[in-house]
């Protein structure tokens, strides 16, 4: 009971939202640098994965790519990428390494999935896009594309929670963002302030999942929802 | 790199790569445990599917160093505190798998098991188990191989194998652990990985190799 009324305090404490160690900058920075991997990681990741799946190659890469990422520990990529590039330069100390690594992350979901859901288009449909008398592009952007999109968001909300879970442990290396609460607490034994930190962290990730989600079912056709939830098919095919 | 380092830590290394195997093994064991009965449950009552998928999955959602924070307050800096974060990570996948595996059994089979007077646990057992096997094995590989990630994340509450090198390089800026924790990590993941499919291949003899 203790450890939740000394949370409330930490929250309620005016010290804790101002300036540059408060909640409202550490939220900004968390949210700036995993917006900005992802949209680096979308610019990548889905032109390749659909490219592939449009054209049929590459199929061992795009799955495996996934594969290798998932063995490769998300802290030994922060560690590794600080070591490699340095602490120091653009956008900011710590934040260089911290946002190629988050990038590094977040391309094997996207390309996986985008992969995937090019090749999981029924070839009958396709077939009878060509003899509508479709050229490439039209039957990639308005057959293909539409067809495989739940499985592509699915790969992008995959993406997206990683990279704002994975923003968080940044802050063990050398960067800020809500993860400094929780690293901290861990320094000055403060469990008010290790807790206030995971919910922060907890409630952004989740935040992020139901936002992409709410997305996804904007831009999904409608005769496309229901069934299973799209990433199955991904976990079943690794 | 210092080899020297390495020569020394010799045993310290041994150690701590045990010990990364000793927590992903109890947790990938503890979330099969916790998963078939939930995987049951959800293909028995279908109502339940949506808020047991729905309640891993917020589990599996939450970033690995929030949830163990949020349990240090309560189980401390503990093994106990990082079995739990490692065992709530493995369940999404696990329940997922083995109710797509259960799913993917053709009717056809059921009847024909039903036919030849199977009761329904026998039939579970002895027929939709084994043929739901692959997808049920292709779950726990992804389980493990996230597992022995998320393992050196637990380094950051006193447990973490492998992954306290990782942070001791870290902290000193010394990039020999670092590498050790990092290279090894890699490759327990991946041996465990063709070790995990070489045994489903075995135990399914009937499915064709890919």
């Amino acid at each position: 009971m203790s450890v939740a009324a000394d949370v409330v305090e930490w929250f309620t404490t005016a010290e804790h939202w101002r300036g540059d160690f408060g909640v409202p900058h550490r939220l900004a920075e968390h949210a700036l640098m995993s917006a900005g991997a992802l949209g680096v990681a979308l610019l990548i990741g889905l032109p390749l994965g659909i490219w592939l799946g449009h054209r049929g190659r590459g199929g061992a890469l795009a799955i495996n790519v996934s594969n290798i990422g998932r063995a490769i520990p998300s802290l030994a990529i922060l560690a590794l990428v600080q070591q490699a590039i340095g602490l120091s330069g653009w956008p900011g100390f710590g934040a260089r390494p911290a946002l190629v690594a988050l990038i590094a992350l977040a391309v094997p979901p996207l390309v996986t999935n985008a992969y995937v859901g090019m090749r999981g288009v029924d070839r009958d449909v396709v077939e009878a896009a060509r003899g509508m008398g479709m050229t490439g592009g039209e039957l990639l952007w308005r057959v293909e594309l539409p067809i495989a999109l739940p499985l592509v968001m699915a790969g992008v909300r995959t993406a997206a929670v990683q990279v704002v879970a994975t923003a968080t442990l940044a802050a063990v290396t050398a960067w800020g963002g809500l993860g400094r609460f929780i690293v901290d607490g861990f320094g000055q034994r403060d469990n008010a302030q290790i807790v206030a930190g995971a919910l922060l962290v907890g409630l952004l990730a989740l935040v992020t999942e139901v936002g992409l989600g709410g997305l996804q079912r904007m831009v999904v056709s409608e005769g496309l929802r229901g069934g299973q939830r799209p990433v199955d098919e991904a976990l079943k095919a690794a | 790199m210092r080899w020297d380092w390495v020569r020394d830590h010799g045993d310290d290394i041994l150690a701590a790569t045990r010990q990364h195997v000793e927590l992903t093994l109890i947790a990938v064991a503890l979330g099969l445990l916790i998963s078939f009965p939930l995987g049951l449950a959800a293909r028995k009552w279908r109502r339940s599917a949506g808020p047991i998928l729905g309640l891993t999955g917020v589990l599996f959602t939450i970033p690995s160093l929030a949830l163990f924070a949020l349990l240090v307050p309560f189980t401390g800096l503990s093994r106990t505190t990082a079995e739990i974060g490692l065992v709530g990570y493995t369940l999404l996948i696990l329940v997922r798998n083995i109710v797509a595996g259960l799913d993917g059994v053709p009717d056809d089979v059921r009847e024909a098991a039903r036919g030849m007077g199977f009761r329904p646990r026998t039939q579970l057992l002895k027929v939709e188990l084994p043929l739901a096997l692959p997808v049920i094995v292709a779950g726990i590989r992804i389980a493990t191989v996230t597992t022995i990630g998320l393992v050196t994340v637990t380094g950051l509450i006193g447990q973490g194998g492998l992954g306290a090198f990782i942070i001791d390089g870290i902290n000193r800026d010394f990039r020999t652990p670092l590498v050790v924790g990092s290279v090894l990590s890699i490759a327990l993941a991946v041996v465990a990985d063709v070790a995990l499919a070489g045994a489903a291949r075995l135990l399914s003899p009937w499915a064709a190799p890919r």
